[in-house]
């Protein structure tokens, strides 16, 4: 059967055109559904678009930053607003991926990719999901834990928090081609401090699961501590818990999970890759 | 089997067709327009062989929908030379050999003229960072990077 | 920045060169940024369709049922292709020099022995018909025990994974599963070394990744021939193939090619043309068959994955004077061309140094992965790299400047080579020279001054006395030789080439010459 391209203007109309059919997949910027027709996937039948402009609208007036879901990330990066989000999307693809790929359309991007949902991850992530009963915000660690059941929702923006200081949120990917690669493994985290001790840490991981991750075991072995190099020792020994990497052709599992507390240290501490 | 109508701006030209469902931009170039500048060679984004420039912005052809370019003007390879003479990132690139087996050679020209549009006196880094997502296998990407600045020097001096 | 060191070996050469050092441009350049260079997938014919194979999912396999009665109904489909169809479906690469054994099929009938090998092949209107009706094709398999390691398939009850070799090895000659090397009694050098160092080395295969993947277009052609646009490296030799393969003369088919979108190796293998070619000729359209990039990394071939162990002997004052070395070659499934990178690893031993002992064993190995082909260098690159790192090892060993320490033990022109060739235009020596000049590296006097073109013959040029190996040879089946060309019957065959044999006496060096090929024969 060809494949049928449907395109509405009301969110709601493509919330239930993908609930009602499970060979229907939402077309964002294109990266993940055009590559899956040319490789032949033929599970997929109807492509499902949205002309909705609050796909394409940025807020960064409330506390939270709100993104919609088909903001590319080209657009993230001539937004001087979202200067802290800069090194997420500046890290994926080469100028034509990031004038493409959109911020909704990472959160479905599977290992090695989909690096800039592991920023937002650290960042108090929540996904505005529009369902059959209208638009709900869901805490973006829920949403990629099942995330395989996700498919047939809308996806209409992400938020997530300002970090409390430039210095508290640091971001990282670490891949082996220059400039460019697929992640080894991603880190971001974020660190606010208060009276020299570390409050509210929230670490993510890509590539260590088949979605991004929080390392809830390095957010224990930081919180309430000062961020001094005994803090980020017990930090980097934690890293790997509760990580399920698998082998790809960037790296082995092993390596992965042997390096990850390395680059988590460098990180906290400030130093290069 | 239904087909879509499209029309967009095709190298300042009008073009208008009907396409079937799910068809990407760069067969609509290559089998339906016979431009066959923009190359495929992944289909999936790693590449950047297909590189189009679509409203003066790199887009990969492979990866791009046809109806969403409705209205809208792609920019080839096809379309670069003015009358018959070289585009001097073309001029540049053949005088600094920077191309080998030709293949990624269209997708890293557009991925250049897109920077040159928009930053027409680009730095080495901002050179390396345009062509980032095209990938050359007969490892030329020294001699390319040169070209670009070459290109871009050889602008400055006709300016 | 190109630089002509014309004082070097200036008395060996006229110094009129037109050309080298010159810029030159290439006369494929204004196609080439212009767009205008024109590849194989740059055709498009009227009426073209397009084809899809359906490929193993299992890397040992019987195939139990292969069922295309849905895939045959599928909208759009104007054939499908099976192993039955193919009219010789078995080939090797280099039968067309009689070399190996038959041992391939263009599409798996019995048996797959790899991960994405082709089974059944689609021929439909649109790639998405062609796609769609892929996904029909039901194949049952019986898995098998599979072997991914070639020191595994070499063990007593390895599954056997290419029954033309049961062993798991390549036949050389007829009755060798590997190839030797043999000058001089390395037991007896590694025995009066002052150290001995063993080491194992490794390297994956490597996918050419070309930007442009294999692929070709076939058309009828007026005539009852055929045209064929193609990515091929080896225009002739994918021409020849073809012919056998489909079991016509060659001058059925008119190949064009030429301008390849890079190859490095991964295109001589003739992937795409015979599929191509019979799916045109059993529907009578055009017909195009080009690899996705997924395919083009599972089923095109790499340079194949090799594993080396070398034990050197090395004196205290630097000299190597004992060196054994143990090669696999990985070469998946089916032969293609590792037998051949085999015997260029041989070739090349013990790398570029003089050493009076030296004793090669190199196995081609057949295993449960895909078919290995060519890349530039291949059966040369991995063992230079294990040589050269031997040699970083060695001159730590004892303490000795690594530069050196290749200087010391670079061939001489005048030197007898292991191969029982005299070494000529040698040149390591300069070449270790200069590389140090330009990397700053500093170097003794003793060391710069030395030459190439002194201290080599004399008792270097000796051949050592060689033990004669008693070992069982073990018996193979005789060599299949083929002959596909109609034009022509059954050529005389050259006679079997000489086994190697214990070396020549030293009063006869240089009488015999080295075939990439066929091996040591006698002049």
């Amino acid at each position: 059967m060809p494949v049928t391209v449907k395109t509405f203007q009301a969110l709601s109309e493509v919330a239930s055109a993908l609930s009602s059919d499970r060979a229907a997949r939402y077309l964002g910027g294109g990266t993940l559904v055009m590559r899956d027709l040319n490789e032949g996937d033929v599970s997929m039948t109807t492509v499902v678009r949205a002309t909705d402009r609050s796909l394409q609208t940025i807020d960064g007036s409330g506390a939270r930053v709100r993104i919609g879901a088909g903001v590319t990330f080209a657009r993230v990066l001539a937004e001087r607003d979202l200067g802290f989000l800069h090194p997420a999307a500046r890290s994926i693809g080469g100028p034509a991926v990031r004038n493409m790929g959109t911020v909704g359309g990472n959160l479905f991007a599977p290992a090695p990719f989909g690096d800039f949902t592991v920023a937002l991850l650290a960042l108090d992530g929540l996904v505005a999901v529009q369902g059959g009963f209208g638009l709900r915000d869901m805490p973006l660690e829920e949403f990629l834990q099942s995330r395989d059941r996700q498919a047939g929702a809308l996806v209409v923006a992400v938020s997530c928090i300002r970090p409390a200081s430039a210095d508290a949120f640091r971001y990282r990917k670490i891949s082996r081609i220059k400039p460019k690669g697929g992640s080894v493994i991603t880190l971001a985290a974020h660190v606010p401090q208060s009276g020299g001790r570390v409050s509210g840490a929230r670490i993510a991981l890509g590539s260590m699961a088949p979605t991004a991750i929080r390392a809830k075991g390095v957010e224990r072995a930081l919180e309430g501590r000062p961020l001094d190099a005994s803090t980020i020792n017990a930090a980097a020994a934690a890293a790997s818990e509760g990580t399920a990497p698998t082998d790809n052709a960037l790296a082995s599992a092993w390596y992965r999970r042997e390096v990850v507390g390395v680059h988590l240290r460098r990180l906290l501490s400030g130093q290069e890759s | 089997m239904t087909k879509t109508p499209l029309q967009f701006r095709h190298n300042g030209r009008e073009v208008a067709l009907f396409v079937d469902g799910g068809t990407n931009l760069l067969v609509v170039l290559r089998e339906m327009l016979g431009d066959v500048t923009p190359k495929f060679g992944c289909g999936q984004g790693g590449c950047g062989a297909c590189t189009v420039l679509i409203d003066g912005e790199a887009h990969l052809s492979c990866l791009t929908l046809a109806e969403t370019v409705e209205g809208r003007a792609v920019e080839t390879l096809d379309g670069i030379k003015t009358g018959p003479n070289l585009h001097p990132l073309q001029q540049a690139f053949a005088e600094g050999f920077a191309a080998q087996c030709g293949y990624c050679t269209p997708g890293m020209l557009m991925a250049a003229k897109a920077l040159l549009d928009r930053i027409p006196q680009p730095s080495r880094e901002q050179v390396v960072e345009a062509i980032s997502g095209n990938i050359c296998r007969c490892t030329g990407y020294e001699p390319i990077i040169n070209a670009v600045l070459a290109a871009a020097a050889s602008r400055r001096a006709s300016a | 920045m190109l630089e002509l060191r014309k004082d070097i070996f200036a008395d060996e050469r006229d110094d009129n060169l037109n050309e080298v050092g010159k810029g030159t441009q290439r006369q494929d350049m204004l196609g080439h940024v212009t767009g205008t260079s024109t590849y194989f997938n740059d055709h498009k014919l009227q009426g073209m369709l397009h084809l899809r194979v359906v490929r193993s999912a299992q890397p040992h396999a019987r195939l139990r049922r292969i069922d295309t009665s849905e895939a045959e109904r599928s909208e759009g489909v104007r054939r499908i292709i099976r192993g039955s169809d193919v009219p010789r479906n078995l080939n090797t690469l280099l039968s067309l020099i009689n070399f190996g054994k038959d041992d391939e099929p263009t599409l798996a009938v019995d048996k797959v022995r790899y991960r994405g090998e082709p089974i059944v092949a689609v021929v439909a209107e649109t790639p998405r018909a062609a796609a769609e009706a892929a996904a029909k094709v039901r194949i049952d398999y019986e898995d098998l025990p599979a072997v991914f390691d070639v020191e595994e398939a070499l063990k007593p009850g390895a599954p056997t994974v290419n029954e033309t070799y049961p062993k798991n090895t390549f036949i050389y000659h007829e009755r060798y599963d590997h190839q030797k090397l043999r000058f001089g009694d390395v037991e007896r050098g590694l025995a009066q070394a002052d150290h001995v160092l063993e080491q194992r080395y490794q390297m994956s295969p490597i996918e050419h990744a070309p930007v442009e993947t294999n692929g070709s277009i076939a058309a009828p052609d007026t005539n009852g021939r055929y045209v064929v646009y193609t990515s091929t490296q080896a225009l002739f030799f994918s021409l020849d193939t073809c012919a056998k393969i489909l079991d016509l003369p060659s001058n059925t088919f008119h190949f064009i090619g030429g301008t390849v979108g890079g190859g490095f190796g991964g295109k001589v293998d003739t992937l795409t043309e015979p599929l191509a070619i019979l799916a045109a000729m059993l529907t009578g359209r055009p017909v195009r068959y080009v690899l996705g990039r997924e395919e083009e990394m599972q089923f095109g071939p790499p340079r194949g994955a090799e594993r080396i162990y070398i034990k050197d002997g090395v004196m205290r004052d630097g000299r190597i004077v004992a060196r054994q070395i143990r090669g696999y070659f990985d070469s998946g499934a089916y032969t293609r061309l590792s037998s051949y990178a085999v015997v260029k690893c041989a070739a090349h031993l013990p790398g570029p140094y003089t050493i009076p002992n030296v004793h090669g064993d190199i196995y081609c190995v057949f295993t449960n992965r895909t078919p290995a082909t060519a890349m530039r260098g291949f059966g040369i690159t991995g063992i230079d790299f294990a040589l050269e790192c031997q040699m970083d090892k060695l001159a730590h060993l004892i303490g000795m400047d690594p530069m050196e320490f290749r200087i010391l033990n670079a061939y001489r022109d005048g030197d007898m080579k292991a191969h029982r060739r005299e070494a000529k235009n040698t040149a390591l020596i300069e070449c270790v020279q200069v590389a140090a000049e330009k990397a700053k590296w500093p170097m003794r006097e003793e060391f710069r001054r030395m030459s190439s073109r002194k201290d080599g013959g004399g008792a270097r040029a000796a051949v050592p006395s060689t033990p004669r190996e008693t070992a069982a040879t073990r018996p193979a089946p005789a060599q299949q030789r083929t002959s596909y060309d109609r034009g022509l019957s059954s050529p005389p065959l050259e006679p079997p080439p000489p086994p190697p044999q214990s070396p020549a006496p030293s009063s006869s060096h240089g009488a015999t010459r080295f075939s990439s090929v066929f091996g040591t024969r006698r002049r």
